[in-house]
């Protein structure tokens, strides 16, 4: 076991995957001299060289083109986009180009390209810096999403993802590159299919990704003072689904809490609510129901952010009132 | 003789639970009907509760100073005569609440015991009884009829009370069966299986009470769709008769307005049944007697409304001592269960703090409610001329799912009349109609 910061096990990651593969290469806004805007690719400059650590212009859509040209080329690209909100800008080339080709050549062309971004909000960069969009990217076909959402997960998903014969995208939570956390030496590698059970609990499921398992872990452990036991399930992947653990914990458990950081109408939230109660439906043992973003741009006010964003104390309400247990009526 | 298990009875529409106070009868004893046979501690006090059967008892299951969920069986009787279960039906019928589950027959039992309604399902909701879809497998897999289960607090069945209604029904089919061998198990209903071990009821009994009034006028607010009208009353006359008429009593035999009051709505409503009953189960149920519940506030706070029992049988006279006797009893305890449960009509007066009038909450299952403020003199204009009479402001607040307003302000104008006419006479005699019979109590 070594402690190591997400940050560095993002940086690890892609060290690991140029020491490994030389026809992997990386290219990104502010990437090379600057270190990258999260700092993520301090140092690799120096170590890997501008061939293979490539400063990109202020253009999403022409350097997300030139990864997937490069994917369909023979080359295995990592492209880092600043932000998940500048990811709108190369829509084109994620959706028609990298997710679609595959489809459109009859099987014959595939991009294995490989695309980092910071996702989420509570830094206070407002608005156009602060959404989640990992729903949205969930709804395409050709694509697999993934949300590391622990050291190791950051530390091994991108190698796993590199080896994908199609698009990958990665969504790193912009307040997870500072978190330290334990990372066990003994694992090599780790699966992009399955979703993780990171706290057992018989008395309710909460389903979430990235950041929010963070905070649903605080508000089990808070709720496990008064003999709630909470089962936290890190879904990792939002596309395709972990269906099986999904309905495994539900199956557990009989009770549904949903916690996404995007927003709730049309989110993957809303995705996981469907898939439940069609396969799961007689298992349900109350109405799911769902933690989410407020259907505001986040706002960049500290107070109004907080307010904006699932908190530890909005999930724990929640689960009270799946469980039956809101206080507003006593159990008697 | 045929069997009956007395369970611990609801003594208010959302008492859930009580506690044994003391049992006053033993095992082996003959009960007559109307006998109280055991104190029950409540939310709002303690309760004698009667027995309607002439019975042997056989067994006490519940020791004194438990507490159990309401329908949780506390002792078994043997019946005597062949109709028992006929008696428990007609019983039952008037009385959602009846502190019985018949013996187990193969006569389907379920409709002599209403369940108690549940926070999110209305009255008239009771086609389908909200069940989560886990429930309902639950229910198929234990064969338990989701009809007869309680939910829990937030007014859907879970599979928690699924199972606890499964286990209650075998532990009651494992008693009747050591009992009764020839007895089918199908015919053992469940009624109200023992809520889950949660949350302790408050031990402040005053917090109790707040919760149990709590509870109460929340689902008054929320199920019935209140109506209210007021008149003022011009009580001159009948004041002047309870002047002569006290004038020529005893200080002990001395009436009060609040027995006029009480006697003018007991009349009153026995002419209305729309204004004097029970709406339970998506129907009103009209009452052909009046139980007349009297509000009455406890010392250090709360209130409570027991009922006059047979009010509209009484005279101002019978009226006095009815309330003297169950104000003393709301007081130092002792009230009966039948006082709490079949109130079909409220009197709300007060008038003693000072206040013109008032628009009181309908005290639910009933369909009605009068509420009494001060007595003033006012200048009012009689026949052209400024007059003082003694005035008195009368509300009620009825059920618009019973009754419309225009039949409600016949009631009150009807009222009105009862009360500024002086009453015909009063007895003054304790003999004449004293509740309760002294041989229904020990």
């Amino acid at each position: 076991m070594s402690t190591m910061t997400y940050r560095e096990a993002c940086k690890q990651a892609i060290r690991q995957c140029l020491l490994e593969e030389p026809r992997a290469f990386m290219m990104g806004e502010d990437i090379g001299d600057y270190g990258g805007c999260y700092g993520v690719t301090k140092g690799l400059l120096a170590e890997f060289g501008p061939g293979r650590i490539r400063d990109a212009p202020l253009a999403e859509s022409g350097f997300v083109g030139a990864g997937v040209g490069a994917a369909m080329g023979g080359m295995r690209p990592i492209v880092e986009i600043m932000t998940c909100n500048f990811a709108l800008l190369a829509l084109d080339q994620l959706i028609n180009n990298a997710a679609t080709l595959r489809h459109m050549s009859g099987g014959k062309v595939g991009v294995p390209l490989v695309v980092r971004m910071a996702t989420g909000g509570g830094r206070q960069l407002a608005a156009q810096h602060s959404h989640s969009f990992e729903g949205w990217f969930a709804h395409v076909p050709g694509l697999r999403i993934l949300v590391p959402a622990t050291v190791t997960d950051a530390r091994h998903m991108l190698r796993t993802a590199l080896r994908e014969a199609d698009p990958v995208l990665l969504f790193e939570h912009v307040f997870l590159y500072t978190m330290e956390g334990e990372l066990d030496d003994t694992v090599k590698a780790v699966d992009i299919d399955k979703a993780a059970i990171r706290r057992p609990g018989k008395d309710l499921s909460i389903l979430t990704s990235g950041n929010t398992v963070w905070k649903s872990l605080e508000a089990a452990t808070a709720l496990a003072s008064d003999g709630i036991d909470v089962e936290v399930v890190d879904l990792r992947v939002l596309r395709p689904l972990d269906d099986e653990t999904i309905m495994a914990s539900v199956k557990k458990t009989h009770r549904v809490l949903v916690v996404d950081e995007g927003w709730r109408s049309g989110g993957i939230s809303a995705e996981l609510f469907a898939r439940v109660c069609e396969q799961a439906f007689d298992e349900l043992d109350a109405a799911p129901m769902r933690v989410c973003t407020a259907e505001v741009p986040i706002p960049y006010p500290k107070h109004l952010e907080d307010a904006a964003l699932p908190q530890p104390a909005t999930i724990a309400a929640a689960a009270r009132q799946v469980l039956g247990r809101s206080g507003r009526m006593p159990r008697a | 003789m045929p069997e009956l298990t007395f369970i611990m009875p609801s003594l208010g529409a959302d008492m859930e639970r009580g506690r044994v106070g003391a049992w006053r009868v033993k095992a082996g004893d003959r009960i007559r009907r109307g006998q109280v046979i055991v104190d029950v501690d409540t939310d709002k006090g303690l309760i004698d509760v009667e027995c309607f059967h002439d019975a042997v008892v056989q067994e006490i299951l519940v020791a004194e100073g438990h507490e159990v969920p309401v329908g949780a069986p506390i002792a078994r009787l043997q019946v005597e005569g062949a109709t028992a279960a006929t008696t428990t039906a007609t019983k039952a019928a008037a009385t959602p609440t009846a502190p019985f589950i018949p013996p187990p027959t193969p006569t389907p039992v379920r409709a002599l015991s209403p369940l108690p309604t549940s926070a999110l399902m209305s009255a008239d909701d009771t086609a389908r009884p909200l069940a989560s879809p886990l429930a309902k497998r639950r229910a198929r897999e234990l064969g338990v009829d989701l009809a007869h289960v309680r939910p829990g607090p937030e007014g859907r069945i879970t599979a928690e009370d699924v199972e606890a209604a499964a286990a209650w029904a075998a532990r009651a089919t494992a008693q009747t069966a050591a009992q009764t061998a020839a007895v089918p198990t199908t015919a053992v209903t469940v009624t109200a299986p023992p809520t889950p071990a949660g949350e302790a009821p408050p031990k402040d009994p005053k917090e109790a009470m707040r919760r149990a009034i709590a509870a109460s006028m929340s689902r008054s607010k929320r199920d019935i769709p209140h109506y209210y009208l007021w008149q003022d009353v011009d009580v001159t006359d009948t004041l002047a008769w309870l002047k002569a008429e006290n004038a020529r009593r005893s200080l002990s035999e001395r009436l009060l307005f609040a027995a006029v009051l009480a006697h003018a709505v007991a009349q009153t409503a026995s002419a209305f049944p729309e204004c004097n009953g029970t709406h339970e189960g998506g129907a009103h149920r009209p009452s052909d007697v009046v139980h007349l519940g009297f509000a009455t506030s406890q010392r250090g706070g709360g209130l409570i409304a027991p009922a006059i029992l047979n009010a509209d049988g009484k005279d101002v006279g019978a009226m006095m001592m009815a309330i003297n006797d169950l104000v003393a009893r709301v007081r130092s305890g002792g009230l009966r269960g039948s006082e709490m449960t079949l109130g079909t009509i409220t009197l709300s007066s007060l008038g003693d703090t000072g206040v013109d009038g008032t628009l009181p909450v309908i005290q639910p299952p009933q369909v009605a409610i009068v509420g009494v403020g001060r007595v003033v003199d006012r200048a009012i204009v009689r026949a052209g001329a400024i007059v003082v009479r003694s005035m008195v402001t009368v509300s009620v607040a009825a059920d618009h799912r019973v009754s419309d307003g225009a039949r409600g302000a016949r009631f009150l104008i009807a009222l009105d009349k009862a009360l500024s006419t002086p009453p015909a006479s009063a007895s003054s005699s304790l003999a004449a109609d004293a509740p309760p019979p002294a041989e229904a109590r020990p």
